[in-house]
């Protein structure tokens, strides 16, 4: 990439906060051309909302699938409509296999790993953003050229690893890897950068320790590129699939997305209890998607064009 | 998500030559004594701060790297505490003799070639339609990317659903065009399109919203200047638009690309922890997958991620190299 790209990401990360405050732009420019005729407007608005039709119409199946008595899924073409809606199989679904445990497990891995990969990357990131050091570019070089390694490549070694800690079947194995993220350090690091000089010569002279200045001053004032990081790491943590699948052999160690697919063998076409753990399964990361979806669309957009 | 950080070797030299224009002149040997142990007992601090990353980093990430490279070379079952070293055999029995091997590349590459360009036309229309002066705009943002925050292993569960021969979605709706019901999972020729059609749908709104921020980052004044010159829409488009956002399709394309080559998941949970009918789904990963932690074969393993590997890197290397002089940066 070209040296430019650092300006081009500079005039996104503005891009992005725009949505904002584009309304007296969008109008001067709609009075400029005044192009969109009401039949353009209507094919826009047409297409678009037969692609957000697909886009959700696998979530309403499934909900729909999973508040139905077996006797209706098994119906061809399918109802929409039925009597009476079956909400019991989501508890039927919840007990048939040990999903309390599932659930604390993924909560328990999520979390901790969210929040020792914040402590991690934020530490680094500030070595790398305010320190000068003995093989500070080669370093970040190394760990930039990490990046490039694909996962897969890492199982096998890695698996080994934990065979010898005798880390199988142990929280350890299914956090203590994943709390490092380069991708985390290297944002942190730009965000980092980004603050003004000035203040780290008044928490100098303020005699702020280095160490408490980083957790009081520098991480709050970085707060949107921190909670970015978090939040692509809890989503990313809860739903981690084939490590998991790896490391764990029994039923107590396995946190969702694993259990669900020992679920399915075990329920195999009884579709609609299949649907209703579906559907509990990503709850918490609806929820959590729907109160901070902007920071997440945001930070997406930043993660493009950095 | 670059891989090359242009921004670091930018202010790190600029750094270094700020230090030396400012140090240099009238330095004292005791003041130069005085910045050196400075440095020292910044570089001391400076690892302390790093020691936990790099501690895991160097662990889980640097360490098997090295230990990959040398597993590839022999062969193990991971349980007799002998290795047997074997030199490049793995590799060359790979290339040369092993049809999964290369039924997984087919595979792979089939499903590449299906989701990556589909997807980016897709995206890039969505993202030129939110583009425009609509309502809604976060409604539609919202809805075309919850697809991808929710977990593969759920959401594979569901399209299987509706996958399902006889009572499954697809199939309903196809019947409002008068197709008849079709076999999605059970039969080979469908099993991919199938893969291919449920990982565009999960993929789409990362795209989408990527290609937006490059749409809002291209300078209106461009396109008020085109209107007065009387450009027409596609003029408009073709001149301005697919040029100024060339780095953000290139972006797109290789990071699509690098994740399409390592498609596993969806593939697993789609036929129930199978590859489909016939193999027809059979991917390199799976086929990694299979031979580590069902056959047990390590070495031989390792060999075909280095290759997959190698073959990603060159992938990389020759779209950087095609798209040198087709992308412009503002």
């Amino acid at each position: 990439m070209a040296p430019d790209a650092q300006s081009a990401a500079g005039a996104t990360t503005q891009a992005v906060a725009l949505p904002a405050q584009p309304r007296r732009k969008g109008r001067k420019r709609s009075e400029a051309g005044g192009r969109l005729s009401p039949l353009a407007l209507g094919a826009i608005y047409l297409a678009l909302g037969i692609g957000a039709f697909i886009m959700l119409i696998p979530f309403i199946w499934m909900i729909v699938t999973s508040l139905k008595p077996m006797n209706e899924v098994t119906v061809f073409p399918p109802k929409w409509i039925w009597w009476p809606i079956h909400w019991h199989n989501y508890v039927d679904a919840w007990r048939t296999a040990p999903f309390g445990r599932y659930f604390f497990n993924s909560i328990v891995v999520a979390v901790v790993s969210t929040v020792l990969e914040v402590i991690t990357c934020a530490m680094a990131a500030y070595a790398f953003a305010r320190m000068n050091f003995f093989g500070k570019n080669t370093l970040f070089m190394l760990l930039l050229g990490s990046i490039m390694v694909p996962g897969e490549v890492l199982l096998v070694p890695n698996f080994i690893t934990l065979v010898r800690l005798s880390w199988i079947d142990t929280y350890w194995a299914l956090i203590i890897p994943w709390i490092v993220s380069v991708f985390g350090i290297f944002f942190m690091r730009q965000a980092f950068l980004q603050l003004p000089n000035e203040l780290f010569d008044a928490g100098k002279i303020d005699g702020c320790g280095t160490f408490r200045f980083l957790w009081r001053v520098v991480l709050p004032l970085s707060k949107p590129v921190v909670t970015t990081v978090a939040l692509f790491k809890f989503i990313g943590s809860w739903n981690s699939f084939l490590w998991v699948l790896i490391v764990t052999n029994t039923p107590n160690m396995r946190t969702i997305p694993v259990g669900l697919t020992y679920f399915s063998t075990e329920v195999g076409t009884t579709y609609n209890l299949l649907m209703a753990a579906s559907a509990f399964s990503m709850l918490p990361i609806l929820v959590l998607f729907f109160l901070a979806q902007k920071q997440f669309i945001q930070g997406i957009a930043r993660t493009g064009l950095k | 998500m670059a891989f090359i950080d242009p921004t670091l070797t930018r202010d790190l030299g600029r750094r270094k030559k700020g230090n030396h224009a400012a140090g240099r002149p009238p330095v004292s040997p005791e003041r130069r004594k005085a910045l050196r142990r400075k440095f020292w007992r910044e570089t001391g601090v400076a690892y302390l701060y790093l020691s936990p990353a790099l501690l895991v980093l160097g662990v889980f990430s640097f360490w098997p790297v090295i230990k990959s490279l040398e597993l590839s070379l022999f062969k193990w079952d991971m349980i007799s505490p002998v290795k047997t070293f074997v030199g490049l055999k793995n590799y060359s029995d790979l290339l040369f003799k092993d049809e999964e091997f290369w039924l997984g590349i087919k595979n792979t590459l089939y499903y590449v070639l299906g989701t990556v360009p589909l997807g980016i036309v897709i995206a890039l229309g969505l993202a030129l339609l939110l583009n425009a002066k609509i309502r809604l705009r976060s409604f539609f943002r919202v809805s075309y990317f919850l697809p991808h925050v929710t977990s593969v292993v759920a959401i594979s569960m569901v399209w299987r659903w509706i996958f399902h021969s006889d009572y499954g979605l697809m199939n309903y709706i196809l019947g409002w065009f008068h197709i008849r019901s079709l076999p999605w999972l059970s039969e080979p020729a469908l099993a991919m399109p199938a893969v291919i059609i449920m990982s565009i749908w999960r993929h789409l709104g990362y795209d989408v919203i990527i290609f937006l921020a490059g749409l809002q980052s291209i300078d209106k004044e461009y396109y008020e200047a085109a209107k007065v010159d009387g450009a027409s829409g596609w003029q408009m488009f073709r001149y301005i638009t697919w040029p100024l956002l060339s780095p953000t399709t290139f972006f797109i394309t290789i990071i699509s690309t690098i994740g399409a080559f390592k498609v596993f998941q969806e593939i697993y949970v789609l036929f129930n922890t199978g590859s489909g009918p016939l193999r027809s789904a059979y991917t390199i990963v799976f086929f990694i997958y299979d031979k580590a932690f069902r056959d047990w074969e390590m070495g031989y393993a390792s060999a075909g991620a280095w290759l997959l590997f190698l073959l990603i890197f060159a992938l990389t290397l020759i779209q950087f190299r095609v798209s040198r002089n087709r992308i412009h940066y503002s």
